[in-house]
């Protein structure tokens, strides 16, 4: 990956119609710029993933870019349900939306697992819960060691997996800081990874804790400032929790959904 | 008895009373949030918050809105990834006490917040597990905040989204205690030491049995004396209305 591309380019030369593509950022760092992106295009029949869908699956969600979802905790972050998540499960509209769910634990390694290229993670968890009937992602493996059951995950290898960072340098080297969630594990996971970052420099400053992924383990960034947008980038941003809470309003009506779209231009990505 | 305060600041000022300072906490969205920074403002300011976005030693300068506010990184002695987090601090038995909150639970404390109605086909859907079932699993103590009604205390959850008891409340594998407390807004439930049957041990004031039992799903179980949980004080209450204002309290 040399210099960097225009958003729309990257996501017309990485995404494709019925892709599993993974959008991650543990609330900061959430690419929604990209999300909308994908919306524009007319992507159809995706398999997303992501630990928390979050306003921006909602959106893509209720825009009817996805059949499936892979996640592990589907609410709208202090303040309630994702209303077009549920209204897809519950309701089918604008289709019917099948769901794999995990816990963070699960789906977390998951990723671990599909960034090592491995098929599946081990971890001491789900025992005695109802998500193990979901046996084409869960199971139990024995510890040839020990003799103890463990729970097991299949990986999670997305084709494409979309991520938010702060900065790259002149080579497309990437940088993020901050919650850093587990998109070092999206990227390493996935086939092709793009990232959109909030600006180019010259040189990475010193960062204790930040997360620098090589470019040649890219596929593609783009420059978004605000690309987060009402997620944040730290340094650059904060949270825009306001938009948080209007967006209960807002999604909880297909109607008021729909005009959402509408006023941000992606009402021709919208099925209704 | 002059209503000053609401069954609702009563259940998080109880929840906060639970954490003793120098407790390792892992702090979820919602009333655990608002309990466990009480709790860091009141009696317990050494208390330890993790928050599952990877933030350990958290100390927001006014209420987080989301487990992934960024005064969250910014304060914290140490930021960590979400595998991480699962893996060496959840997973491996680094938390002292988890704050649960349910959509169901049982008298043997498995919760459900996942679905109402089948899987495949729910009457509603729920979050999911997020960070639930490693902390019921793994955690020193639970504690569940959940407001109590015939809809949420059931006699069958619709799903088990994280272990308590098991089914008939032998069934507990896991390192942690598992739920040793259950805060509602009628008062507190603990475990019965021999059976696990969650049982009305505190009541909170003005609230009585029968009203407690009125709104279990279950025919509850009432501890023989079951004491009166004190009122809130004035300093919980200004703190907790400081916390629902946001306010800056941190300079």
């Amino acid at each position: 990956m040399p210099s960097p591309v225009p958003l729309d380019e990257a996501i017309a030369t990485h995404v494709r119609d019925g892709d599993t593509v993974a959008l991650e950022g543990f609330t900061h760092l959430i690419p929604f710029a990209a999300a909308h992106e994908i919306a524009r295009q007319g992507r159809r029949n995706l398999k997303l993933v992501r630990m928390t869908p979050d306003v921006v699956y909602d959106q893509l969600i209720g825009l009817g870019v996805a059949d499936e979802l892979v996640f592990s905790y589907g609410g709208n972050p202090g303040v309630g349900s994702l209303h077009r998540l549920r209204d897809a499960v519950e309701k089918h509209w604008p289709h019917k939306l099948v769901v794999h769910e995990h816990s963070h634990a699960g789906l977390a390694n998951a990723y671990v697992a599909g960034a090592a290229r491995l098929p599946f993670a081990v971890l001491r968890g789900y025992r005695g819960t109802d998500l193990e009937q979901q046996s084409d992602i869960i199971s139990r493996i024995t510890c040839p060691f020990t003799g103890e059951e463990l729970a097991a995950v299949k990986a999670v290898n997305p084709d494409v997996s979309v991520i938010h960072a702060q900065l790259a340098d002149r080579d497309g080297n990437v940088m993020l800081w901050g919650l850093t969630g587990v998109q070092r594990e999206a990227v390493l996971a996935a086939d092709r990874a793009i990232v959109t970052v909030e600006e180019i420099v010259d040189e990475f400053p010193d960062r204790t804790g930040a997360v620098i992924l090589p470019e040649w383990a890219l596929a593609a960034v783009s420059v978004v400032p605000g690309g987060a947008w009402p997620s944040y980038a730290l340094g650059y941003s904060t949270r825009d929790n306001d938009f948080y809470q209007q967006w209960d309003a807002v999604s909880r009506d297909r109607g008021a959904f729909l005009a959402w779209a509408k006023e941000n231009g992606l009402e021709a990505a919208a099925d209704a | 008895m002059p209503e000053a305060w609401k069954s609702a600041d009563m259940m998080n000022v109880a929840a906060a009373r639970e954490l003793h300072d120098g407790d390792v906490c892992l702090v979820g969205v919602g009333p655990p949030n608002l309990a466990a920074n009480l709790a860091r403002h009141t009696h317990a300011p050494s208390c330890r918050l993790v928050y599952e976005s990877g933030a350990i030693d958290a100390k927001p300068r006014r209420l987080p809105l989301s487990i992934g506010d960024d005064d969250l990184a910014a304060t914290a002695t140490s930021v960590v990834s979400v595998p991480e987090m699962f893996n060496y601090w959840v997973g491996a038995g680094r938390i002292d006490v988890g704050f649960l909150g349910a959509a169901q639970i049982d008298r043997f404390g498995n919760i459900n917040t996942t679905v109402i109605g089948p899987h495949d086909n729910p009457k509603t859907r729920l979050p999911g597990a997020g960070g639930a079932p490693e902390i019921a699993a793994n955690a020193g103590r639970v504690i569940v905040i959940v407001k109590q009604s015939p809809r949420t205390f059931v006699e069958r959850v619709d799903f088990v989204t994280s272990v308590g008891y098991g089914p008939t409340g032998r069934e507990r594998q896991s390192p942690g205690a598992g739920p040793t407390l259950v805060i509602t807004d009628h008062g507190v439930l603990e475990p019965d030491p021999e059976t696990n049957e969650l049982t009305m041990t505190r009541l909170h004031p003005g609230v009585t049995a029968e009203q407690a039992r009125a709104a279990t799903g279950w025919e509850l179980k009432l501890a023989d004396d079951v004491q009166e949980v004190p009122a809130p004080t004035e300093v919980e209450l200004d703190m907790l209305r400081r916390l629902r204002a946001r306010e800056v309290i941190d300079a």
